[in-house]
């Protein structure tokens, strides 16, 4: 029985009670959000935040970005990777742009390991907003990883111009390491997003 | 690779265009370059995964999950159906989030302005996961119309928004469900911006067999997730 399939709508403005309440203090529980790590998890802690701007370069304040991503070892927490269990890792993240004052997505999660096929590190991304009406995908790879991002064959489908947009610059503070990663709506340094 | 196979594409011909003028937020929002193709890998075939433990014991039910002192106005209303793929085959085990207006028209979130007013005993979120055969069900209230800026005395058709997961990031899917003889629809740009020939998947069909006598009115929603692609990828 062959079916199609339903369009997508844009998650629109009110998402936050329903997919990100305790972020935003609503009095339901959320499955996930951007506190990815428990005490035990295993590997490098690390932030990952930035900004979704629009295509007149202002932060976007009702955005969400879902974070998926391998633990410290390389594997994802899915019966469709073999080699077993993460646990106490989920590897799922979500942040809503609404809850900080430069309306940044802030995530706590560990750097994730190479998957052990030919991709280098990364964090995949989903981002939903207001007035975005199917949801787009893209990836966040790592300033000091280059060997590994110049063998990945992701960015190497890129545009070399373009590769940069998918890159999170690293720094590390008193707080700790921190990849930032703006995420560019439109525009001259617009984001690549992928048809996944 | 690793015994997995992809997933069928993103159906273009069934979702909206990324920008479409109409929905004016959508203007300087959505991304201008054409999308990247991009071969599924692990990363792809993978993805979050919620099941019957990640529920609460009320989160199904919008008419009792908010109550504080009494029942919630408006229309009790039963929201069911089956999350399939394009084979036809039940999607199990899937969590299904929603979140709507109350009867009113007014969203509980604290950016929503509109002089309508809230329900103490309606919090208007909710939760619960597809059962084996992909079946799903929720309990609420049948949410209002409600007016916004998009352009002069715009109102939003009655919706429950929508947000499914499926076996992996690819099958990643937010949608919107309306309801049959809405009037508001066809004034609507979000659900006008989905092709013509796909927009009657986004309204639920009354249903009289869903129908619980003397309590709710049963409507019928499936959604089709997108299926595995015919012959095996790559390595």
């Amino acid at each position: 029985m062959a079916l199609k399939q339903t369009p997508s709508q844009t998650v629109g403005p009110y998402f936050a009670y329903g997919l990100t309440p305790e972020q935003y203090g609503y009095p339901h529980r959320s499955i996930a959000g951007p506190g990815m790590v428990r005490p035990e998890t295993a590997g490098e802690r690390i932030r990952f935040e930035g900004r979704v701007l629009d295509g007149a370069g202002e932060a976007i304040p009702d955005a969400m970005i879902e974070l998926w991503q391998a633990d410290a070892a390389g594997r994802y927490a899915h019966p469709a990777d073999p080699r077993g269990a993460n646990a106490p890792f989920s590897g799922f993240g979500r942040a809503g742009t609404g809850s900080d004052p430069e309306n940044r997505f802030v995530f706590e999660t560990v750097k994730p390991g190479a998957t052990g096929d030919d991709q280098a590190p990364h964090l995949n991304l989903i981002v939903f907003m207001r007035g975005l009406l199917s949801h787009v995908y893209t990836r966040a790879y790592f300033a000091d990883e280059a060997e590994a991002n110049a063998a990945d064959p992701v960015l190497a489908g890129v545009p070399q111009e373009r590769r940069g947009t998918l890159v999170a610059a690293r720094e590390e503070g008193p707080e700790g390491v921190v990849y930032r990663f703006d995420i560019h709506m439109q525009g001259a340094r617009e984001t690549v997003f992928f048809d996944v | 690779m690793l015994g997995s196979e992809a997933y069928k594409p993103r159906d273009w011909a069934s979702h909206p265009p990324l920008v479409y003028p109409a929905y004016k937020s959508t203007v300087l929002r959505g991304p201008s370059k054409p999308l990247v193709p991009l071969k599924q890998r692990l990363s792809e075939l993978t993805g979050p995964v919620y099941g019957q433990e990640s529920l609460g014991p009320l989160d199904h039910d919008l008419t009792r999950n908010g109550a504080k002192d009494g029942e919630p106005l408006g229309e009790r209303i039963v929201v069911t159906g089956r999350v399939l793929d394009e084979d036809g085959r039940a999607v199990p085990d899937t969590l299904i989030e929603i979140w709507q207006a109350n009867a009113a028209g007014r969203y509980i979130h604290e950016a929503d302005r509109h002089d309508a007013p809230l329900d103490p005993n309606f919090f208007g979120g909710g939760r619960c996961v597809s059962d084996r055969e992909g079946r799903y069900r929720f309990h609420s209230i049948r949410p209002g119309a409600y007016p916004w800026g998009n352009h002069p005395n715009a109102w939003r058709p009655n919706h429950i928004h929508f947000s499914l997961f499926g076996p992996s990031l690819a099958t990643r899917l937010v949608t919107q469900m309306y309801f049959p003889g809405d009037p508001l629809l066809d004034l609507d740009p979000i659900y006008l911006a989905v092709p013509a020939g796909a927009r009657q998947r986004l309204i639920a069909d009354f249903s009289r067999d869903a129908t619980e006598p003397g309590f709710a009115l049963g409507y019928l929603f499936d959604i089709v997730l997108r299926g595995r692609a015919a012959t095996p990828m790559e390595g």
